[in-house]
């Protein structure tokens, strides 16, 4: 038996400029336990809402997170609906649907660069983010903004569609679609990714619900468990089924994530043929009274938003379970055990995003 | 399994003009419809302030009384919620991100 | 309605044992979430088996409140507790990976249940005015 050494890992650490502190406790290379400690960034958001009223804060739930910002903004707007009652035009849910799963799109490619980043594959992060760039055009040329789209709000959408715009996005995502084909096939089939991905860090299926796994964590270990199946904004008309992988390993969850690439692009396309024209956007009187939990599906996993409302234009209590914060857990119990070599490759694949996590 | 499954995508932009640009001396083409600067038609303002309520920001500034509109650059998060609901119409986010700045002022119209 | 939602009320007591039925039955861990009503905390442990969502709910005073541990079910709910303790000050007993506090660095204790911000902390000033 070796001497046990404690390395701690961040919270500024050259593999993940976000702050998260580990402890490991290490045996000569493996690792025998894992002591996550975050919270150095702890904003304190969730108490905004007793200065903002609850239409402005729409901003503040977008600016949670910058990469699954879109899909803050529509989970907090459907919370709030569902609260009032509110119908929205059909052709807002469609619009949401368009953008929310574009921002998949994006924050896949930017997870799988950061992968590539992650075990040295420096020329496939660069592809993989030169990528993501033309897919954040299609975003600016339709929203407005590259990364906070700003584009939702309570009762709808802030901004249309145009069909001429429809037509060059479709274009252009099958551009995306063809560049995405072959970054795709080197993280699945080169030999030198597979050697750093198969069989590390495996999580069971019971680990992985006992655990709360969330998002395609929980999907690449068997269980194909996706809120989208809830059927909320335009899900349900559409011809959707969860991706899920039995691995359970770090290539398992970026199979389920180069796969759900192209599942969104085929899901725009669908959406796109589908969207009723109409108005978008429905007047909000009235102020919220009720409580709801708002639940979607976000690029890392399953978004809870508890929304409770006392009728005055101040919410009483907001509070937002991202998903990394579901899977701080399950990364515990993939690092108890594994090479010290294999952790920054661990730690990215629950796609960690802490500052989202600590809000 | 392949050996280097990158081979033929790194030959081909071997030979491809990059596509970085040499920000600040070329600068970005910007697409129409992006939100950027706030750009206010001053002459069409009545001051009714209600932008200045609205800001979720607070970025702005209306004084009724002397007919001032002023506004903090680095507050303004572009988010164009004053653009609909001035009742003139006299707001516009330009697609234009502006210049950095090192000092913290108002703008004053 | 998107989504059922069933909320059961349940009592501190209780918790652990109607815990471990719900996870027999393989339903996963949501969150735990505490909502300050007034002098009153409104502690809530959602589940989700197949997005049939289940929330257990009871009251617990604002100050002084505990809560037996249910880390001992699902471990994943450390997390959970760890955050509500520092932010609400309520104890939790037994929990099986406790930071004691230091979960979250807040500038001060407990800041969830203070009534309003203290006056160290100055309001935004309006721009200009300052
Ligand atoms: S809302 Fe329009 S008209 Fe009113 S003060 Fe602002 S810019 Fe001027
Ligand atoms: S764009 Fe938004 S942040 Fe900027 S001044 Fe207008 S309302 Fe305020």
């Amino acid at each position: 038996m070796g001497q046990r050494t404690i390395i701690p890992f961040g919270p500024q650490h050259p593999v993940l400029p976000e702050p998260i502190h580990i402890d490991l406790v290490v045996e000569d290379e493996k690792v025998i336990e894992a002591v996550p400690s975050i919270g150095f960034i702890h904003r304190g958001l969730e108490r905004l809402v007793e200065k903002k009223d609850f239409v402005e804060f729409v901003y503040v739930a977008e600016r949670i997170c910058g990469i699954c910002s879109f899909i803050h903004g529509q989970t907090y707007c459907q919370g709030i609906e569902e609260i009032m009652k509110l119908e929205i035009p059909s052709r807002a849910k469609y619009l949401r649907t368009i953008w929310g799963e574009l921002s998949r799109i994006h924050s896949h490619l930017l997870w799988l660069g950061l992968m590539a980043d992650a075990f040295g594959f420096e020329s496939l992060f660069m592809h993989s983010w030169r990528v993501r760039e033309q897919v954040l055009d299609l975003i600016e040329a339709t929203t407005g903004g590259r990364v906070i789209f700003g584009s939702c709000k309570v009762g709808g959408a802030r901004r249309d569609i145009t069909p001429e715009q429809m037509t060059w996005l479709l274009k252009q995502l099958e551009v995306v679609e063809k560049e995405m084909h072959l970054i795709v096939d080197v993280f699945m089939n080169d030999s030198s990714v597979k050697h750093r991905l198969c069989g590390v860090g495996v999580i069971s299926k019971a680990d992985a619900i006992s655990l709360g796994a969330v998002g395609p964590t929980l999907r690449a270990s068997g269980v194909a468990d996706d809120m989208r199946l809830l059927k909320y904004a335009a899900f349900g008309e559409l011809d959707f089924e969860p991706i899920s992988r039995t691995e359970g390993d770090s290539y398992g969850r970026c199979a389920v994530r180069c796969a759900e690439l192209f599942q969104s692009v085929d899901l725009i396309r669908q959406a796109a043929a589908k969207i009723p024209a109409g108005e978008i956007a429905v007047k909000v009187t009235g102020t919220p009274s009720g409580e709801f939990f708002s639940r979607v599906e976000q690029p890392r996993g399953e978004v809870v938003y508890y929304i409770k409302g006392n009728g005055t234009k101040n919410l009483t209590r907001f509070r937002a379970r991202t998903p990394t914060f579901a899977n701080v857990p399950p990364l515990v119990k993939m690092l108890g055990g594994c090479e010290l070599a294999d952790v920054p490759v661990l730690v990215l694949t629950i796609d960690p995003c802490i500052s989202c996590t600590e809000r | 399994m392949a050996f280097f499954q990158m081979k033929k995508m790194i030959l081909a932009w071997t030979f491809r003009k990059p596509v970085t640009t040499s920000y600040p001396f070329e600068p970005r083409k910007i697409c129409p419809g992006s939100r950027g600067r706030l750009d206010v038609k001053i002459s069409e303002c009545i001051f009714c302030t209600i932008c200045d309520k609205r800001c979720p920001t607070q970025a702005l500034d209306v004084d009724k009384v002397n007919k001032k509109w002023r506004i903090d650059r680095l507050r303004c998060i572009s988010c164009g919620y004053c653009v609909e609901v001035c009742p003139k119409k006299c707001l516009l986010l330009t697609g234009d991100h502006g210049i950095p700045t090192v000092t913290k002022e108002m703008e004053t119209f | 309605m998107i989504d059922e939602q069933t909320i059961i009320d349940v009592m501190p007591e209780t918790l652990v044992a109607e815990t471990r039925k719900l996870c027999e039955q393989g339903y996963r861990l949501v969150q735990i979430c505490a909502t300050r009503l007034g002098e009153e905390l409104q502690m809530d442990y959602s589940f989700d088996l197949n997005r049939k969502f289940v929330n257990f709910r009871f009251l617990l005073p604002k100050l002084g409140g505990r809560v037996p541990s249910i880390t001992g079910v699902f471990f994943c709910a450390f997390t959970y507790e760890n955050e509500i303790s520092d932010l609400f000050g309520v104890q939790v007993e037994g929990n099986a990976l406790d930071f004691k506090g230091n979960f979250y660095t807040t500038a001060m204790k407990h800041p969830f249940i203070q009534d309003a911000v203290p006056a160290s902390v100055p309001a935004p000033a309006k721009p200009g005015v300052q």
